[in-house]
């Protein structure tokens, strides 16, 4: 719209289609660099990243494959630019190589994975909710990730904020995983004026440039960051290291506080960055717990029950990882029973079924191009509450 | 008091990741060296220079330089490269790895980063083979030459690596042998003046893993192959310079200017820009 020129954030109520929401939020949270490979149901944010980014003083560019896009963003955070790149199942597997990078080396960057349905090829534009596992457990190695997931076009602006937000807290890798659905649905999105959206920027050294470590934790277990061309001639690898930065090939003690602290800085804080929307769960016998595009179709359900007299609630879960437990734990001592409908053959149900212990957990699968449908989640409902 | 002794590139390296892991007779030293002394000569800025490196033996060397520098995963070092050059053009981004993460495993990345003209600057060391793995053939490893994944002989033909740089569309193409020092620094100064991408293939001897294997199990034999068979043939066809056993073709073989990747950026930056006024 004409009245945008000339700004970086086009604040105000809009309507809009939910990854170029996403594409708004990056740039509203500072991501000046996106690097990354046309796939659908993704694509659209790479193009409006390639369109707003160079009015906005940022770079884009279409790398090789999704494995140089993954490497050009750590590239880009490492020299100091917010960085982003957008993809979905096929190109996410690329990545996984250079997200364990990412880890390793403690670089703040957002990857965001529109998720369609797999394995392989798959079916591109049909939604899936089937790379929930690989977020978290995808790239080899022992490691804590925290991955956000939108219900709706406003939360893949607002999450999108979060996810940068988050990952210059904690120097990590943060995914958005949206499906096809949240993705390429249009819908009223209200953008908040640039002053009044909260942006996190990396906590810089107070150390000189001799005493300098770039891996040596403060005491909430982050390394203080700095970038490329400041002086500090630091070293960065993808192999164990000390907290100089120096390969440490062959301690065992190198590796086991290194990893353990990489882990342990999301674990610590797991609490602060846990994220989950509760709906009439207060006097709830019957609870859903649901995520992304299935739990407006679970939200409809429950009303649907609640207007028949069924006493039943939503659990939405924002972050996937690390795992909300307390909260699915308390849900589950106070209800007879969890439905968990996913659009996939059983992935964060196992999660549930954990947290939950002894309570009876119903998992309904769902494949293809819609998700579950209120009447369907409202039956199980029922069936399940006897 | 005897005063200690300093080596004349101290400043450029780390000196307290030294000794260095890197086998006797190996000719990843000597392009290191050739790498400071150029960094020297051109009086270059330490603070602006960035050094990135893949896996393999030729990969630690940004740990041991004195800059800025990062290690990446196997093949990645070039496309991590573009996304710190382009984040922070001021900078000087150095990529300097092996053969196998090049051209191997990094294959695509190497071809389309010299396709963009992306401003980066690429020292291969070409040793023939994976030496950290324990020597196995990779791309160019010389036809029936001997290694462990090549029991019975090298049936595949090699990449001629300086024919495919200049292919892709590289400003600056040369090669040298780790025996032609001079030249060798030479050629890293003026690709660390250049606007665009270049490449410099240095081939480098492995007494310890492809020598041994192949019949010149020490430093002082690899280098004599390279001293009786090498050629200076400066802007020959990049497509006949060869790697044979009898000849091995070096010299420059492109030098040429192009808009590079880093300012066409700028100016359609500028046109986004003039537009949105």
């Amino acid at each position: 719209m004409s009245e945008d020129k000339g700004k970086v954030v086009h604040s105000g109520k809009r309507f809009m289609m939910g990854d170029i929401a996403c594409a708004e939020g990056a740039i509203a949270a500072g991501c000046r660099f996106f690097a990354g490979y046309p796939i659908t149901p993704a694509t659209e944010i790479a193009e409006r990243m390639a369109q707003r980014l160079p009015q906005v003083g940022g770079v884009y560019i279409q790398m090789e494959d999704e494995i140089g896009s993954m490497a050009a963003i750590i590239g880009a955070s490492y020299a100091g630019v917010k960085s982003m790149t957008a993809t979905s199942g096929p190109g996410f597997s690329l990545m996984m190589e250079n997200i364990g990078l990412a880890v390793m080396t403690e670089t703040p960057c957002v990857i965001v994975n529109v998720m369609r349905g797999g394995p392989s090829t798959g079916q591109p534009t049909m939604p899936g909710q089937q790379d929930v596992m690989q977020a978290r457990w995808g790239s080899h190695g022992d490691y804590e990730i925290i991955v956000l997931a939108p219900s709706s076009v406003q939360e893949m602006f607002d999450l999108t904020v979060e996810a940068f937000n988050l990952a210059e807290t904690y120097r990590v890798p943060v995914m958005v995983l949206a499906d096809e659905i949240v993705g390429h649905m249009w819908e009223r999105v209200n953008i908040p004026r640039a002053e009044s959206i909260r942006v996190v920027n990396r906590k810089k050294p107070t150390a000189s440039t001799k005493e300098y470590a770039p891996f040596r934790p403060s005491d909430d277990l982050v390394p203080p960051m700095v970038c490329f061309g400041e002086g500090y001639h630091f070293h960065a690898t993808g192999l164990t290291h000390d907290e100089r930065g120096h390969p440490q090939t062959e301690s065992a003690e190198a590796q086991q506080k290194l990893v353990q602290r990489l882990c342990d800085k999301i674990r610590k804080n797991a609490d602060k960055i846990s994220r989950v929307e509760k709906t009439m769960l207060e006097d709830a016998e019957v609870a859903v717990v649901a995520y992304g595009i299935v739990s407006r179709a679970a939200l409809s359900a429950v009303r649907k029950a609640r207007a028949v007299g069924i006493k039943a609630g939503l659990l939405r879960l924002i972050t996937l990882w690390p795992f909300p437990d307390r909260e699915v734990a308390q849900v589950a001592r106070r209800v007879k029973a969890i439905v968990v409908p996913e659009m996939n053959c059983g992935q964060m149900v196992r999660e549930v079924e954990r947290a939950a212990k002894e309570t009876p957990v119903v998992f309904m699968s769902k494949l293809g191009e819609e998700p579950h449908k209120p009447s369907e989640i409202l039956e199980t409902i029922r069936r399940t509450r006897k | 008091m005897i005063e200690e002794l300093k080596h004349p590139y101290e400043r450029f390296l780390r000196r307290e990741r030294i000794p260095h892991i890197w086998c006797e007779g190996c000719g990843n030293g000597i392009i290191l060296g050739c790498f400071a002394q150029a960094l020297d000569e051109l009086k270059m800025d330490l603070d602006r220079v960035v050094v990135v490196s893949g896996i393999g033996c030729i990969g630690r060397v940004s740990g041991y330089t004195n800059t800025d520098s990062y290690h990446t995963t196997h093949g990645r070092p070039i496309a991590f490269a573009t996304g710190v050059k382009l984040a922070k053009p001021e900078l000087k981004v150095v990529v300097i790895s092996g053969d196998g993460d090049l051209f191997a495993i990094g294959g695509n990345h190497f071809i389309h980063a010299a396709r963009r003209n992306m401003d980066l600057q690429v020292i291969c060391a070409n040793n023939f083979i994976y030496g950290m793995t324990g020597g196995q053939h990779g791309p160019t490893t010389p036809l029936d030459a001997w290694t462990t994944t090549t029991p019975y002989g090298n049936i595949e033909h090699t990449f001629n690596l300086v024919h495919l740089a200049a292919a892709c569309g590289a400003v600056y193409v040369a090669r040298w042998t780790a025996l032609h020092v001079r030249r060798l620094t030479e050629s890293i100064k003026k690709a660390l003046q250049k606007e665009g991408f270049s490449f410099i293939e240095v081939v480098s001897p492995c007494p310890e893993i492809f020598g041994r294997y192949n019949k010149m199990e020490t430093a002082i034999k690899m280098m004599q192959w390279f001293k009786d068979v090498s050629e200076v043939r400066h802007f020959s066809d990049p497509a006949k310079a060869e790697i044979t056993q009898k000849r091995i073709v070096v010299g420059e073989f492109v030098d040429v200017e192009k808009p590079s990747y880093s300012r066409l950026l700028k100016e359609m930056t500028a046109k986004a820009q003039m537009q949105e006024q």
